[in-house]
């Protein structure tokens, strides 16, 4: 019989007294890592849901649509497309780096590499801001301010569809990336000040996880928008 | 020592009340608002729900009195006319679903007794805990709002293109849905994390009280089918602002796509609310009974089965709506196979009270009126399931009638059951017994005569969301509302007595029902980290058989 | 038996119907029985199990054998009543081949038909008895749904798209059918009545648009042409502002138009504006009046105007 248990309600740091991270209501820092990761993983379940119904509806309205979708994603730049593709690809692989420096208490590395992902990531947005620039002069928008002239086929909602979508999925995309952004910044901080060791490095395992979503909804929106065929 | 848990005698485990309890260790309000406690964040949720079950029960009143004649005159001055009644059965349907039922159960009662049950401290993310109420407030602030700014009067289904086009504060109530859907992802999201690693030593997943089960199973839909949700009402909201051509036909869109997407959440949102009210009743029944519950692992496995089979069922909602013919067909099947976990659940607890030991207390009263009226709305359900009579039957009272059942009959009727359970473990006071049983009949029988009357109207031929109706069902419907009356003084009744125990000092012990979860196990009200010691599990949920204290 | 079934459900309009109602009826008893039982055992327990302090009650925790059948006898069950609702919806989903086909629209707040002869009528239509009648449905603004409760037949109207809903009527006389699909404002007002006629009283009707108004004084047949034709929706009687021009006081008063022109309100501007709705639009309402043309017989437009004469 446990007539050795701590009376937790006058220690909130339970077993371990020395962390700072640990939280009162987990026995062990294993614990409460594995929790974070479980709450992680659904969100990202969410996340991936949430993009999901998007990507139906896309496909819907391609259904409806097949030769104004056809026609419309000429107007994307694939190179440009490809590019942000390698851009992304590479910003997780820095990622990955990132936790593992973490993880083997190289703090330098940690914010050099967190570092990189950044700038990454800020390429990324810089090359959205020049396709957007071009669609926006070319009046290739969503909904009722499509204004692009020389289209195959008269009177139909298809391109402007399209184009509703293009915003819609990019841009809740780039949205993530700039939460991501943020989110990054926020780790390279606290891992400068050396909050983070092998033993205590949660929040950069789960903004990793994170960053790789974004990175993985990508590779699915490049084919999907830039290589229809 | 880790306590045993024990139980011959209702009563046991009484001892000195500890001086500082969750209510009473920190004060002031910004202790609450800042709290991250779940039994606190649980009492906000209480409050803020039952509010809303106020405000949206009014509404139902109102509906109700305004259909009392068909001239909808009282008093030789006409009530409400076909524009406003719009506005309130809609508001009436969006406050009684998204800011009441869905988080109902979920929010309080399980914010408060799920890691009690488990032995944990907390729930696994108790800032994200506390998000999640803010999150509500935030939606019920932008729903009230959308009231100001006009209202909505789309029905809470919110169908296009009718949505899409008609003037009024669709956006607000759009983004009042997706929020409070974010509050009910962080909610499941938490339950299934504290379900995962919280559990006390000892405690494997088939330990668990059965409330977790279906709080789990719950929490499952919350996280997987609400983020539809958000997107539908974010696509619903740029189809307004920018034509963006998803679901307005005059611009190329598909109104029925926007059905799939809405019930694609909207029935599994259904299993959301009942699964947690089936869940409670699992409790109370065995306490009453005092017996073990009959076949566990069939009630539990019954709650995920119904979780995952909600996911493929939405098409049932559009047989007549214009989906293919083969997909109606395809649904009509899957239907039917929700019965089997409904039925399974109901013959268990039937077989649980078999030779039991049972005491009629408010909370089994209203266990089996859970019972009753739950199995008329699952019966019911066949009717709907079934292609040649729901042709009849889809869009008209039979159809208000049968979710009624099940969404109040079931949810609500558990709902309030639970709240009676656990009011002495949240409040430390015991209410009035004698009252608590007068209010339950009366909310029986007011609640049949609204409904069942509902049944007969719409078997008719009466649709439904209509202002106007034909002279042959005015008897009908004024017997529905004479019940209505009945049901509004039922409820009164159990929130005045509730609202009385809170006046007198605290007198209820720590297990007032004899209950053999770990919630009893804690002072009533708990301290504030729950338990003074870690509590260790020694034997299977609900064993009932007499047992020697091991350690004496 | 027959009786306790009306008590339930319409009176049948149609051999669909007849089936409908056999199902309805064998899940009315199915329910009865099942929930009773459930009912009886529950109160039956707890009397007979009734508490007493200190008694041991049994540890039973499950009974593998039971546990099977009260699951595979509900399912069996199911895929009977299953394949009994398939059955109905296969002859619900495909009309015969000669059908008589009736094209509708929907607008709120509006039914009109079309025949293929091409005549018109709005909120009203006759149909012969013992033949199939197909509905083919559009609507022209939201979601409606056609449901004639009676046949036991109902279908959402969908716009952009056409849904088709068809029945063969077995019993003469009036019927009526009403929106199930929310559309707003006047929802519970797009109702209409639905006449079963004999073959010689059909073909009659759909000349003349029958005999019906010569049991009438012109104005009160207007009057009953204002609630059947849908006018009623829009134009009060009451003086009230609605999506047009209330009817009181309009005879004979001079109306200003959207372009500034002023017109005397007489026999010849009231028919203009059934037949030709948009000719002239009276200023400050929005030109949304479909055209009645063919809608309205001759012995309605002067029962209309008789009607509106009166309207002081």
């Amino acid at each position: 019989m446990s007539t050795s248990t701590v009376d937790l309600q006058h220690d909130p740091h339970g077993e371990h007294p020395d962390d700072p991270h640990h939280q009162h209501h987990f026995t062990t820092m294993e614990q409460q890592f594995d929790t974070s990761k479980i709450g992680m993983w659904l969100f990202l379940a969410t996340e991936v849901l949430l993009f999901g119904g998007l990507f139906v509806g896309f496909g819907m309205m391609q259904a409806r649509f097949p030769e104004e979708f056809k026609e419309a994603h000429e107007h994307l730049q694939r190179p440009l497309g490809a590019l942000n593709t390698v851009v992304l690809l590479f910003s997780s692989w820095t990622m990955v780096m990132g936790v593992l420096s973490a993880r083997t208490n190289q703090r330098k590395k940690l914010v050099i590499y967190l570092m990189i992902t950044i700038l990454c990531a800020c390429i990324f947005l810089g090359v959205k801001y020049f396709e957007y620039s071009h669609k926006i002069e070319e009046g290739l928008l969503p909904g009722h301010y499509y204004t692009h002239h020389g289209d195959k086929i008269p009177n139909t909602h298809g391109y402007a569809t399209f184009f509703s979508f293009y915003f819609m999925m990019t841009g809740l995309h780039g949205i993530h990336i700039l939460v991501g952004i943020g989110l990054l910044w926020w780790i390279a901080v606290r891992g400068n000040r050396g909050e983070f060791n092998s033993s205590y490095y949660t929040p950069v395992d789960l903004v990793g996880l994170y960053w790789h979503l974004v990175d993985l909804i990508w590779i699915y929106l490049f084919p999907l928008y830039y290589l229809i065929s | 020592m880790a306590q045993a848990l024990t139980h011959s005698d209702p009563h046991i485990g009484d001892r000195p009340r500890p001086a500082k309890n969750y209510l009473n260790a920190t004060t002031g309000i910004w202790s609450w608002m800042s709290t991250v406690d779940h039994k606190r964040i649980g009492v906000m949720y209480l409050v803020a729900v039952l509010s809303a079950f106020f405000v949206g029960g009014m509404f139902a009143l109102l509906i109700r009195l305004t259909l009392l004649t068909p001239s909808h005159k009282l008093f030789g001055k006409v009530l409400i006319d076909a524009d406003a009644y719009n506005r309130v059965f809609t508001l009436h349907g969006a406050i009684m679903v998204f800011l009441f039922i869905i988080p109902s159960i979920p929010g309080s009662l399980a914010n408060f007794v799920l890691p009690l049950m488990l032995g944990a401290k907390d729930v696994a993310f108790p800032r994200l805990n506390l998000a999640s109420f803010y999150l509500w407030c935030g939606g019920a602030a932008l729903a009230v709002t959308s009231m100001i700014f006009g209202a909505v009067d789309t029905g809470w289904t919110f169908y296009t293109p009718y949505s899409t086009t008609t003037q009024n504060a669709v956006g607000l109530m759009t983004m009042a849905v997706f929020t409070l859907g974010f509050s009910s992802i962080f909610t499941g999201l938490n339950f299934i994390a504290t379900t995962h690693k919280l559990r006390a030593p000892g405690m494997g997943w088939f330990d668990m009280p059965l409330f977790v089960w279906g709080t789990y199973a719950t929490a499952i839909i919350q996280v997987l089918a609400t983020p539809v949700l958000g997107i539908t009402m974010v696509l619903l909201a740029l189809e307004r602002a920018f034509n963006i051509g998803i679901f307005d036909p005059k611009i190329g869109g598909d109104p029925v796509l926007f059905q799939h997407f809405f019930w694609f959440y909207s029935h599994p949102a259904v299993y959301i609310m009942i699964v947690p009210g089936m869940a409670i009743i699992s409790e109370i029944i065995p306490t009453f009974s005092r017996k073990t519950i009959f076949g566990y692992r069939a009630i539990a496995y019954s709650s995920v089965a119904l979780a995952l089979l909600g996911f493929l069922v939405w098409g049932h909602h559009m047989f007549v709506a214009g989906q293919s013919e083969l997909a109606t067909v395809i649904f009509s099947a899957l239907t039917f196979l929700v019965a089997i976990p409904s039925g399974v659940k109901l013959f268990n607890w039937l077989a649980t009270m078999y030779k039991g030991n049972i005491s009629l207390e408010t909370p089994m009263c209203y266990a089996i009126s859970f019972l009753l009226l739950f199995a008329i709305g699952g019966l019911t359900g066949i009717f709907l399931g079934a292609l040649s009579t729901d042709v009849h039957l889809t869009d008209t009272y039979f159809v208000v009638a049968h979710f009624h059942y099940v969404m109040m009959g079931g949810t609500v009727i558990a709902f309030i059951g639970g709240v009676h359970y656990w009011w002495p473990k949240i409040t430390g006071r015991m209410y009035n017994e004698k009252w608590g049983r007068i209010a339950c009949a009366l909310v029986f029988i007011g609640f049949n005569m609204t409904f069942l009357t509902q049944f007969f109207l719409g078997s008719k031929g009466m649709p439904r969301r209509y202002y106007n109706y034909l002279d042959q069902y005015q008897p009908l419907h004024a017997f529905s509302t004479f019940g209505s009356w009945v049901l509004g003084l039922g409820l009164f009744i159990v929130a005045a007595y509730l609202l009385a125990s809170l006046r007198k000092p605290m007198d209820a012990p720590d297990n007032p029902w004899g209950g053999t979860t770990m919630e009893w196990l804690t002072s009533s009200p708990p301290i504030e980290h729950n338990f003074e010691e870690q509590p260790v599990l020694e034997h299977e949920p609900y064993d009932y058989r007499p047992k020697v204290k091991k350690h004496a | 038996m027959e009786w306790f079934r009306s008590l339930m459900l319409p009176p049948q309009g149609s051999a669909f119907a007849a089936e409908v109602d056999a199902l309805y009826m064998f899940l009315f008893w199915l329910s009865a029985v099942l929930f009773l039982g459930i009912a009886f055992a529950a109160i039956y327990f707890a009397i007979r199990y009734k508490y007493v302090p200190g008694r041991v009650t049994p540890h039973i925790t499950h009974n593998t054998t039971l546990e099977i059948v009260w699951s595979v006898l509900p399912l069996l069950l199911c895929v009977v009543i299953f394949f009994w609702g398939l059955e109905g919806w296969m002859k619900y989903s495909v009309a015969p081949g000669e059908s008589m086909e009736i094209q509708v629209t929907a607008k709120k707040w509006i039914w009109t038909f079309e025949y293929p002869d091409g005549s018109r009528t709005a909120n009203d239509i006759h149909v012969p008895v013992g033949k199939p009648v197909k509905f083919i449905m559009t609507s022209e603004d939201v979601l409606h749904d056609f449901f004639v409760p009676d046949m036991r037949v109902k279908h959402d109207i969908v716009p952009g798209r056409y849904t088709e809903v068809w029945f063969t009527p077995t019993v003469l006389g009036p019927h009526h059918f009403t929106c199930a699909e929310y559309c707003g404002k006047g929802h519970s007002d797009m109702m209409g009545k639905l006449t079963v006629d004999n073959e010689a009283d059909f073909k009659k009707w759909l000349e003349t648009g029958g005999d019906d108004w010569k049991n009438y004084p012109p104005e009160v047949w207007g009057q009953m042409q204002r609630e059947q034709k849908g006018c009623a929706t829009c134009h009060s009687i009451d003086g009230t502002r609605g999506q047009g021009p209330s009817w009181k006081g309009i005879y004979g008063k001079m109306e200003t138009m959207s372009d500034g022109k002023s017109y005397l309100v007489d026999d010849a501007y009231l028919q203009e504006s059934m037949m030709q709705p948009n000719a002239k639009i009276v200023k400050g309402f929005e030109a949304i009046m479909p055209s009645f043309q063919g809608l309205l017989h001759p012995q309605d437009i002067r029962g209309l105007i008789a009607y509106i004469k009166t309207l002081k």
